[in-house]
């Protein structure tokens, strides 16, 4: 059974690589990809630490509701660990 | 008037009738002066040689879908191969030569059921070792906000009607991965080998918004 998660719907200022169409959103984890370098510090020249990316995928009826051109069709997107909340 | 050659003076148009380009003499923008001087400083410091500069773009360059193409024609021919690729991307393109540096490559598989459209909504993520470069609609705001809003009706104007029983997954490139789309091998391509097979292989097949030439 997949992992359910929600993007976590802070809007900090700067760099950031959740995008903001997706926050508050509920998805399931398609898989992990591994840690990398957190980009948000990267961007900054900072000495970024390693963070657990995901691949999460999204139902269009999920991100859209009853805009969704087709409510079953999907969007999956990589999101790092601090920007998801496990449900 | 278009083509009309018998006057050569139409308001703004060139005797073909096109609208003449502006000269491009407008002043550096800020980042074109940084990497100038960047540049500079480099080659001053020795660190690189003007030719290493030039030698690097003509190899950016130089990479076409071409590349692309030739891995999913490896993949329609050589099931062990396909599978290798859609376990581990990055590792499968290495194999034939093709290395996506420390990014990851996700190959996505199109079947009769699934259709995969590729986009990076934040800036414009392309898998260049395998492409090239990225075409100019893919970096415009209209395709990157639009394919995750209405991936239907972007589809339909690049020419693609999907049929109904087909579910459509479009991947937003928002990090560290970089995706190529491994379309559905065409009917009547039985006893086609691998190079005639690349030759149906299209950069729009790979980004998932066309498919590949019938043969």
């Amino acid at each position: 059974m997949s992992e359910r998660v929600r993007v976590r719907t802070m809007a900090p200022p700067g760099h950031v690589r959740a995008p903001y169409y997706l926050r508050g959103k509920v998805g399931e984890i398609e898989r992990p990809l591994g840690a990398f370098k957190n980009p948000e510090q990267l961007a900054y020249g900072l000495d970024a630490e390693k963070k657990a990316l995901f691949r999460v995928r999204f139902t269009m009826a999920e991100v859209w509701g009853e805009r969704a051109e087709r409510p079953d069709d999907t969007l999956d997107a990589e999101l790092y660990e601090h920007w998801l909340e496990r449900l | 008037m278009p083509h009309d050659h018998h006057d050569h003076h139409h308001d703004g148009l060139s005797a073909s009738g096109h609208p003449f380009r502006s000269d491009n003499d407008e002043a550096l923008t800020y980042w074109q002066r940084m990497e100038i001087a960047a540049r500079e400083l480099l080659i001053e410091k020795g660190i690189v040689t003007p030719a290493e500069v030039a030698a690097q773009i003509d190899a950016m360059d130089a990479r076409s879908p071409a590349n692309g193409a030739a891995v999913v024609a490896r993949a329609w021919t050589d099931p062990a191969f396909k599978d290798r690729l859609l376990a581990n991307g990055s590792d499968a393109c290495r194999e034939m030569g093709f290395d996506v540096g420390a990014l990851h490559l996700v190959v996505v598989e199109n079947t009769e059921a699934v259709h995969n459209l590729i986009v990076c909504t934040l800036c414009s993520c392309y898998p260049r070792t395998l492409l090239g470069l990225p075409p100019d609609w893919y970096k415009t705001r209209a395709y990157r906000s639009r394919a995750v809003i209405e991936p239907r009706k972007v589809l339909r104007e690049f020419g693609l009607d999907l049929p109904d029983h087909v579910t459509v997954r479009v991947h937003d490139s928002t990090a560290d991965m970089r995706y190529l789309v491994l379309p559905a091998r065409p009917a009547g391509t039985d006893g086609m080998d691998e190079a005639a097979l690349a030759a149906l292989v299209t950069r729009d097949s790979m980004i998932g918004t066309g498919l590949p030439r019938q043969p």
